[in-house]
């Protein structure tokens, strides 16, 4: 049967978009699966994709090696510490900046985002030298404080972006009807941004989650996150391939999974605003 | 009590003036309606009596004393906005009793007020459903039932009944109207639909470009509006104006007479023109009837009218029933144009 124009490039479109979703997994796919071979596999110069002999020897190793459970827990502190204590500046920010706009509020959200895209190397060493003064070195609260601050003009850009959505009636409503500012946020204006709030939630914790830069630089032991954990395979004791890809594994499978549950939640959020 | 006194309000937005100086006496108790065209400025002066929008300068008194400052919850008004707003997460018991929750109402009193309330406008049995589970018109009673149980010493409605169907916006006015009856409270009400005003209020604020051009009962501004302006906008179908190149000695450079104060005639009249576009309502017909080098006329007939498209006509019209404007458009009393 002969297929028609438009089934031809229905056809060509996903198989393009196969393609790009497979060659953009295929590092991870790849860690993954390295992961379950031995060392001398793993560096192999002729790698098998899936016919080799499959072993949790890594996992073992790295399990018995290193301190993984702290570092996850060390994670999670960070990423969802830094969410939340970003949230709690973000929320009144941006309800200003939605709701009680002046000529200036566009210019300071665009400063705002261009501090995003300032290299943060060009501030290491001022805010090395003041978490050194500080005390803040290798301590899980230095680490929140600064994915709070690298993380806080998107979590402020998207909340404004989802309480621009909502009448600004509702709130004046609210206002006459005896509602101090904390009750027109608490009561009106958060239950209704809910699926907004969640999305800036999740989206920081996975974007605090696999930051490295800071973390490898702020840290040692202490408060080494799952990042500098698998960082620390590929250092003086050589390059173990291997345990290496059964660390990185163990660090993202988390997260892997909290995208995978929330990923309707995340692509409604991020394109929020978007269309009307 | 629910007397507010506008004394010199004025309003700009940067160096745009959108209220220019107003006074306004609103009465305790009385239904005034704010009309005009919109950008006229008549919700901004609802919102800044409410203490929605800063006063740029002027006083605003509410039952005597000074309010020009006070925030919105301070200042004893409840307001029902044009899209409702309802909180959309709370169901229509929880939208109603959270002015009482702000206020520290007891839980037995919440719970009178809201019953009270649901029976007056019909709620009783939504009043688990959440907003967006309701109609327009059930939705706009919730609005009214969140307004009422506040108490206020006045009511702000902002082109309350602009998102429902015509046959509902019927239903509701009355509804509004009966319920400023039964509460005896002031109400200020804002629409840019003449007949609304009309049909309800007790006085009319005719505004135009961030000027009130005359404030009066329906009647008044219908029998004798102040200008041009007045006399177009209230009305329907509006005024016919015919305008004229007048002698030196006249004032007057423009008519106006009613499409209910013309008559229709076969035979003879003031003004020869052709029927064009009949508009047949049932119970009384609107004809536009082309006079040459005139105006074109709507003249309003009986349900009965047989005239058809292209039919040649003569209108006439009752002298007293005509209005005279001068150049600017204001209204020449009837003595100055009999002189």
């Amino acid at each position: 049967m002969a297929l028609t124009s438009g089934n031809k490039s229905k056809l060509i479109y996903t198989f393009l978009a196969w393609s790009i979703s497979g060659l953009i997994f295929f590092p991870i796919l790849w860690t993954v699966i390295t992961s379950f071979k031995t060392e001398a596999e793993a560096i192999s110069a002729t790698p098998s994709l899936f016919m080799f002999e499959w072993t949790l020897e890594n996992y073992r190793d790295v399990l018995a090696r290193s301190e993984y459970f702290n570092h996850f827990w060390n994670s999670i502190v960070i990423s969802l510490g830094s969410s939340i204590l970003g949230l709690l500046i973000a929320i009144p920010a941006a309800w200003s900046m939605a709701f009680v706009q002046t000529k200036r509020t566009k210019n300071l959200l665009m400063w705002m985002l261009s501090t995003k895209m300032l290299p943060p190397v060009g501030v290491l060493i001022p805010i090395y030298l003041l978490f050194r003064d500080f005390g803040l070195l290798d301590t899980k609260t230095g680490l929140v404080i600064v994915m709070t601050l690298i993380n806080l003009p998107i979590m402020v850009w998207m909340l404004y972006t989802y309480f621009r959505e909502i009448p600004n009636e509702i709130l004046e409503a609210a206002r006459m009807d005896g509602a101090t500012i904390g009750e027109e946020i608490f009561h009106v204006l958060l239950p209704i941004a809910l699926p907004g709030i969640a999305s800036t939630l999740l989206l920081n914790v996975i974007l605090a989650w696999n930051e490295a830069f800071w973390t490898l630089i702020l840290t040692a032991a202490n408060a080494a996150p799952l990042t500098a954990f698998i960082a620390s395979y590929s250092s003086p004791e050589g390059l173990f391939y291997a345990k290496l890809s059964a660390a990185s594994a163990m660090a993202i499978v988390p997260i892997l999974i909290l995208g995978w549950f929330s990923q309707k939640q995340l692509v409604r959020g991020l394109s929020f605003g978007a269309v009307k | 009590m629910g007397s507010i006194s506008l004394k010199k309000v004025t309003k700009s937005f940067g160096d745009v003036n959108v209220i220019k100086p107003i006074d306004l006496e609103i009465r305790d108790g009385e239904f005034i309606v704010f009309v005009g065209p919109s950008g006229c400025g008549k919700s901004t002066l609802l919102r800044m009596i409410a203490g929605l929008e800063d006063t740029t300068s002027g006083n605003i008194e509410i039952d005597g004393q000074d309010a020009t400052q006070t925030p919105p919850a301070k200042r004893g008004l409840a307001m029902v906005f044009q899209s409702y707003a309802l909180y959309p997460h709370m169901s229509v018991r929880n939208n109603i009793a959270f002015p009482l929750k702000r206020a520290k109402v007891s839980e037995d009193e919440i719970e009178k007020k809201i019953a009270n309330a649901a029976k007056i406008l019909n709620l009783g049995d939504y009043l688990d459903r959440k907003p967006g589970q309701l109609s327009g018109g059930q939705r706009q009673r919730v609005a009214i039932g969140r307004a009422i149980v506040r108490q206020p010493s006045a009511f702000l409605f902002d082109e309350p009944l602009s998102n429902l169907d015509a046959s509902l916006r019927v239903n509701m006015r009355l509804e509004i109207s009966e319920l400023h009856k039964s509460l005896a409270t002031t109400m200020i009400y804002v629409t840019h639909d003449q007949v609304e005003a009309m049909t309800m209020a007790d006085r009319i604020a005719v505004f135009n470009a961030g000027i009130i051009e005359q404030v009066g009962t329906p009647l008044e501004l219908y029998n004798n509006p102040v200008n041009k302006f007045v006399a177009g906008f209230i009305g329907s179908p509006k005024m016919n104006f015919i305008d004229f190149t007048s002698d030196e000695d006249d004032l007057t450079t423009c008519l106006g007479v009613r499409p209910e104060h013309i008559t229709i005639s076969k035979d003879e009249g003031i003004w020869a023109g052709t029927v064009g576009v009949i508009e047949h309502l049932g119970s009384e017909t609107f004809l536009h009837v082309h006079v040459e080098n005139c105006a074109t006329f709507t003249v309003k007939a009986g349900g009965d009218c047989d005239l058809k498209y292209g039919d040649k006509v003569f209108l006439n019209a009752e002298p007293s029933k005509i209005l005279h404007f001068d150049a600017e458009g204001l209204t020449l009393s009837k003595n100055l144009v009999n002189a």
